[in-house]
């Protein structure tokens, strides 16, 4: 065997080794975000589907429960899902959600958007001012427009970015 | 030495073509042949319209949104939810290879989306027509 191809394949295992290990530190960040610990692939699927898939920490349990348990009338769409995925998705967001004391809506009812959580108004109030009228934010439930690192679950002040 | 070190490449080489390039468990014309089963159990069936598939595609059905409100007029094309604003990637296979190969995830969308845009479930033969559409995009 001459050195050339001996070389050769000393590049190609190279090569694949640092391919393989490019494709473990994709995977780990995942895990590694701030905040993002909190993860379940089909929640992820299967919310994020449609929309950003809502942290399970922005609603209390009451409200996981009651919004997964009427997906067929998901706000105005059919959002329905087999029963073990409803299952599964309801578990992972009433294990993580949120447990600090979250006020009930003005007609006493566990709170279904988290727009409309007294938590969530009070953070935006000045930001809901600023995007009224901005057709590019459309609805404040549209959180990766001014959140930019909202699709890995950071939502710190410095990712902040509100469109012009 | 060498012949392991060859080895080794090679298996590395298989076990990453598995990750990246999924085995898909259906193909579209198998989905198509699976309406087509179903919509001949019905009576008076003659065949699945790619004209009609078109048309079914970017009519409002008496609500807000037809198929097109959210996949746009050119189903190659990628989409954009009208709620919420989320792309949505192709719908045609020629455009998105994933598309119409795994019928529990097609039966999943189409009973959401006949909803939303028809307030009932579509028929078989509604499908295959809406198929027979799609796989004539060419990208």
């Amino acid at each position: 065997m001459t050195f050339t191809v001996k070389h050769l394949f000393d590049v190609l295992a190279a090569a694949t080794l640092v391919f393989g290990m490019g494709m473990s530190a994709a995977q780990a960040d995942d895990d590694e975000m701030p905040k993002s610990k909190v993860n379940n692939p089909k929640w992820l699927a299967e919310c994020g589907a449609c929309h950003l898939a809502f942290p399970s920490r922005f609603l209390p349990a009451e409200s996981w429960r009651e919004v997964m348990s009427g997906l067929d009338k998901h706000f105005g769409s059919d959002a329905s899902l087999d029963d073990e995925s409803v299952r599964e998705i309801t578990a992972f967001l009433v294990d993580n959600a949120r447990r600090k004391k979250t006020s009930l809506t003005a007609s006493g009812k566990w709170p279904l958007r988290i727009t409309e959580t007294r938590w969530f108004r009070r953070e935006h109030a000045e930001a809901a001012s600023r995007v009224k009228n901005n057709p590019r934010v459309k609805s404040m439930a549209n959180c990766a427009i001014c959140h930019t690192q909202a699709d890995i679950g950071d939502y710190s002040e410095r990712n902040i970015q509100i469109p012009k | 030495m060498l012949r392991t070190r060859v080895s080794l490449v090679v298996v590395s080489w298989v076990v990453m073509g598995m990750v990246v390039q999924p085995v898909f468990a259906e193909t579209p014309g198998e989905i198509l042949d699976t309406f087509k089963a179903e919509a001949s159990a019905g009576s008076g069936f003659q065949g699945f319209s790619a004209a009609r598939g078109e048309a079914f595609y970017k009519t409002k059905h008496g609500s807000d949104w037809s198929c097109s409100s959210c996949h746009t007029d050119n189903p190659s094309a990628q989409g954009k939810h009208a709620k919420s604003d989320k792309l949505i990637k192709p719908l045609a296979p020629s455009a998105n290879a994933e598309r119409f190969t795994d019928m529990k995830k097609i039966e999943k969308w189409f009973k959401r989306n006949c909803n939303d845009v028809l307030d009932r479930a579509c028929t078989a033969q509604e499908k295959g027509d809406m198929l027979a559409y799609l796989l004539t995009i060419r990208k």
